[in-house]
């Protein structure tokens, strides 16, 4: 197929995401989730199917799923219901796999977010419980071996509608996702451990003044990290548009195709089709009872959910004056955000708690590998600490300083500040004194600064810089600052 | 040959026990030898676990003469249906698929029953996967009727209601997804009892159709059924489908004062559709015989109708099929059972491994099932068969606001020859069909023995009660059981 120079393609994006619930114990049964132990440690009649066994609902992994819905603006369902897939694969032990067909426990919501500076709504289709899988292994030539220790642990599968037109937008999209879940406690939502997988839906729509057509849709399975998915749908996009140069195919029903990535190529590459169509005979579950969910539960869910990350940042940009890149540093682990407001509500000033938290708070969290609220200090002495500076009563070399001896003294930072002589001197005799020498001692600053008004600012700036070194700095700049001003304009 | 001495009842050989009268070791000795002597006939068992129930009989024994209480069923040698689950012997549901299987845990009612002093003395033969109405399904041998080789027990409980009716054991556990505990009761003349679906924990018990099985209790008579019932009815963590509610004291409400008030007044319901064509002449007969006695001794005899009643067995066959095909999926060689093909792949390893475990019965049923939930079918079948469900519920609420219980035959003959309805399968599901219904709306029933026919084979006589019913039920049954004991 050949194009125009008008021609436009639109890209058409969907994802699904898979997110592992971070509850202590699998979807049906009680063995816990425990990544990367023995194979098959982890196990009970359950989870292995044996017979005459039966599931029984993790109800943590349901409040988990409902505070998700919530939290992506999703309708909760007043009763959900549970549904069996059925396919036949070695890490499926009953060869059915529960889950939620056509009474999914979320639904209808949305995300809004800005992306390159434009803002972005992406809709909600809906999120639903099911069990995971196992893990099947070819480390054996000619032999699959198959660990169960995965097989039933919980998943909220999150489906939106197409509303993606670029890899980038999907991947900000993920990114803050995985934000929220791990806000909210849903999720750990580790990549590496498989916590969080993404599977997008991609197809073009191809514009040629009157023709239109649109390629047929590829789904791209499994896909472990925020690159692998930038990457894999830009490479689909632009082969999309070569495939239907060659062959002109577009989409029908039924030609929807599955696609792996393989990433040391950095190409999409297709999987192979059964060759009957799928057909999963989803029908209720017998071994589990609807569920139906209180609207008070789902009311008293929806006002404990946090201020959530995406609208926290904005917040925290406007009223700390964070670095827009910065922020998400300080929101993202939600004890350390709370403590910042708390700190501010404590009396904090706000622009100097940002301050403090970014530089030196993130730093010695970092140092010690821990976050900002788990150094230990309170939000109180953080206040405390930020009046003190605001007040003039130290400058930031000294406020720095005084942090760190607070991670392990319990004196209250003005005590600190005090023992440690970095208090600013604000008796205007010592200081006048000190401006005095200054003068005294710099005859052609001083004569700059009084006759040529180009060389001012310079020569107020050194003589500012030799008070408080005259001082050894401790000296309150603002009140340096007013005395040489007025000593300066006073004739010799 | 002498005759073996005849068990005792459960209620007598648990008192005893339990007072010390007599020692769990000597019942299980005298158990073992009735079985030995009986079932190379009857074929009844699959396995004896005699070993098993010789060392509990010991401790049980030991911890009475230490004056450790006995339980409920001290000493009470009980079999076993061979679909639940039991850690101390294979656990086949009487298929190859499972031959040999160990299941490193028991059922619910396994734990139950021991629990409460009960020695566990085997497990009994079944139509495989509980798919059958003869026994003749089971994949290793056919058992046969107590009084009459010729003839089968019934199905699918048909080794459990043998066991108990040629008095190798005073009880038995079975399970009843459309009759198959109160059909072969029926045809064994024993009693059968399916309470509500959810009275007892399906935790362990193999599963065949998910939302109609339910474990149910074969005894010689009314009140060691509800001893039975006693102990292994209630809540269960284990089971999402089992009801909350505590059960009643069954026992106590089988007080010879409670018992000889209830038929007076009772409001007994004769669904006029469980009288019509295919009933044989010997059965009506009896079963009518019994109403009439009924009456004279009180109670008030009404009409019923359940008009949807004779859907039940099309809407059977499409519920019990598509959820025994997920249910029998989870057999594909790949994790436990028979496994063949496994060098040529795994689509080989499933479709072999399957071909070899799965009898013809059972292939048949999963692809029905198969068939009924595939895309395109669902709504025309599935679908449909939940309405007819929920039509035939609302039938039954109907006629149990007129009615405190209802009466009908179980079966519509008596036993029937081996071999007979092997060739046709549509006939062998009709011996169901005063049962099924019942699965059908979740509720309790029981078969009580009712007379014999000519040739002197039982026939059963079954009510029915409301959900949750069970104290009226086995009351009103223990009141048929007396009448129908006493002349005239």
């Amino acid at each position: 197929m050949s194009l125009t120079a008008e021609a436009r393609c639109e890209a058409i994006i969907g994802l699904e995401i898979h997110v592992q619930l971070a509850t202590r114990t699998k979807m049906f049964c009680g063995c816990a989730l425990a990544y990367g132990a023995e194979p098959n440690s982890h196990v009970c009649p359950v989870c292995l199917g044996m017979p005459g066994s039966l599931p029984v609902i993790n109800e943590r992994a349901v409040e988990l799923a409902i505070r998700a819905g919530l939290a992506l603006n999703c309708r909760i369902a007043e009763e959900t219901r549970w549904d069996r897939k059925s396919y036949h694969y070695p890490d499926l032990p009953k060869s059915y796999q529960i889950s939620q067909y056509d009474l999914p426990i979320a639904f209808d919501g949305m995300v809004e977010f800005e992306v390159q500076e434009v803002h972005r709504r992406i809709r909600i289709r809906r999120a639903h419980l099911e069990e995971d899988a196992g893990k099947n292994t070819h480390d054996l030539p000619g032999r699959t071996l198959v660990d169960l220790n995965r097989a039933g642990a919980p998943l909220l599968e999150i489906v939106t509608e197409p509303d993606f037109r670029s890899a980038a937008e999907v991947r900000e999209f993920a990114v803050q996702l995985q934000r929220i879940v791990r806000y909210l406690g849903v999720s750990e939502a580790n990549m590496q451990k498989g916590q969080m997988r993404f599977e997008p839906n991609i197809n073009l729509r191809i514009a040629d003044g009157e023709r239109v057509a649109v390629t047929p849709i590829v789904e791209v399975k499994n896909l472990n990290s925020f690159r692998a998915l930038h990457d894999a749908i830009e490479f689909e996009l632009a082969d999309q548009l070569r495939r239907w140069r060659e062959d002109g195919r577009t989409l029908r029903p039924g030609n929807k195709s599955n696609r792996g990535w393989d990433e040391e190529r950095g190409v999409t590459v297709p999987q192979r089709e059964k060759e009957e169509a799928d057909d999963y005979r989803y029908f209720p579950d017998p071994d589990l009872t609807p569920l139906p969910i209180a609207r008070e539960r789902i009311e008293r869910l929806r006002e404990e959910t946090p201020e959530l990350p995406i609208p926290r940042t904005a917040r925290f940009i406007a009223e700390y004056k964070l670095p827009p890149r910065d922020a998400p540093a300080l929101v993202d682990d939600r004890a350390s955000a709370d403590l910042l407001d708390q700190a501010k509500d404590h009396g904090g000033e706000p622009s100097i708690l940002g301050r403090h938290f970014l530089s030196f708070w993130l730093m010695h969290a970092n140092a010690r590998e821990t976050t900002i609220a788990g150094l230990g200090v309170s939000a109180e002495r953080m206040a405390g600490l930020a009046r003190l500076q605001h007040e003039g009563a130290v400058n930031a070399t000294a406020a720095a300083q005084i942090a760190e001896a607070m991670l392990t003294d319990d004196s209250p930072p003005d005590a600190l500040a005090q023992r440690m002589g970095l208090m600013q001197t604000r008796d205007s005799g010592a200081i006048e004194a000190w401006v005095e020498q200054a003068i005294a001692a710099n005859v052609q600053a001083v004569s700059d600064a009084r006759e040529n008004p180009k060389k001012l600012a310079a020569a107020r700036g050194f003589l500012v810089g030799q008070v408080m070194k005259l001082s050894g700095g401790k000296a309150d700049p603002r009140i340096v600052g007013e005395l040489l001003d007025s000593r300066l304009r006073r004739p010799q | 040959m002498n005759a073996p001495i005849p068990p005792g009842s459960v209620i007598e050989v648990a008192d005893a026990v339990a007072a010390g009268r007599e020692r769990a070791a000597e019942v299980c000795r005298a158990a073992l030898a009735r079985i030995a002597q009986i079932d190379p006939d009857v074929r009844a068992f699959l396995h004896v676990s005699a070993d098993h129930a010789r060392a509990r009989a010991t401790q049980l024994d030991s911890a009475i003469e230490a004056g450790r209480g006995g339980g409920a069923l001290a000493g009470v040698p009980i079999a076993i249906k061979d679909n639940l689950c039991t850690r101390f012997a294979p656990t086949t549901a009487a298929s190859r698929a499972l031959e040999g299987f160990v299941p490193p845990y028991d059922a619910t009612v396994v734990e139950r029953l021991e629990s409460a002093g009960a020695l566990l003395v085997g497990k009994t033969n079944l139509d495989e996967f509980a798919m059958g109405s003869s026994t003749e399904n089971s994949a290793f041998f056919p058992t046969h009727h107590p009084l009459d080789r010729g003839r089968v027990p019934g199905g699918s409980s048909g080794g459990s209601a043998a066991a108990v009716a040629a008095g190798m054991v005073p009880a038995a556990l079975g399970s009843d997804t459309g009759g198959s505990v109160r059909q072969p009761a029926a045809f064994c003349g024993c009693v059968g009892l399916k309470p509500t679906y959810g009275r007892i924990s399906r935790y362990g018990l193999i599963a065949y159709g998910s939302s109609l099985d339910q474990v149910g209790v074969l005894a010689g008579n009314v009140r060691d059924a509800a001893r039975v019932l006693e102990v292994i009815a209630g809540p269960d963590a284990r089971d999402a489908t089992c009801s909350t509610h505590r059960p009643e004291a069954y026992s106590a409400a089988m007080t010879e004062e409670l018992v000889s008030r209830r038929m007076a007044g009772l409001r007994l319901g004769v669904p006029r559709e469980y009288f019509g064509e295919g009933l044989s002449d010997s059965v009506r007969r009896a079963v009518e015989a019994a109403i009439d006695k009924a009456r004279r001794g009180g109670a008030r005899v009404v009409d019923v109708s359940l008009p949807r009643a004779r859907h039940s067995v099309a809407a059977y066959y499409v519920i019990a099929t598509a959820e025994a095909s997920s249910n029998l999926s989870r057999y594909d060689g790949v994790h436990y059972g028979v496994r063949r093909g496994a060098e040529a792949g795994i689509e080989a390893l499933v479709r072999e491994s399957r071909g070899a475990g799965f009898g013809a019965e059972v292939q048949r049923r999963i692809m029905l099932g198969t068939f009924a939930l595939s895309a395109g079918y669902y709504d025309a079948y599935y679908a449909k068969a939940l309405r007819v469900r929920r039509l035939l519920r609302d039938d039954f609420s109907a006629a149990l606001r007129e009615a405190d219980v209802l009466i009908s035959p179980t079966t519509p003959t008596t036993a029937f020859r081996l071999g007979e309805k092997l060739s046709d399968p549509l006939s062998m599901y009709l011996a169901d069909v005063y049962t099924i219904a019942v699965n059908l709306a979740g509720l309790p029933a029981i078969s009580i023995p009712c007379g014999a026919d000519e040739a002197g084979l039982p026939i059963g006589l079954q009510l029915i009660a409301p959900a949750l019913g069970e104290s009226l039920l086995l009351q009103a049954a223990r009141a048929f059981e007396q009448m129908l004991a006493s002349a005239g």
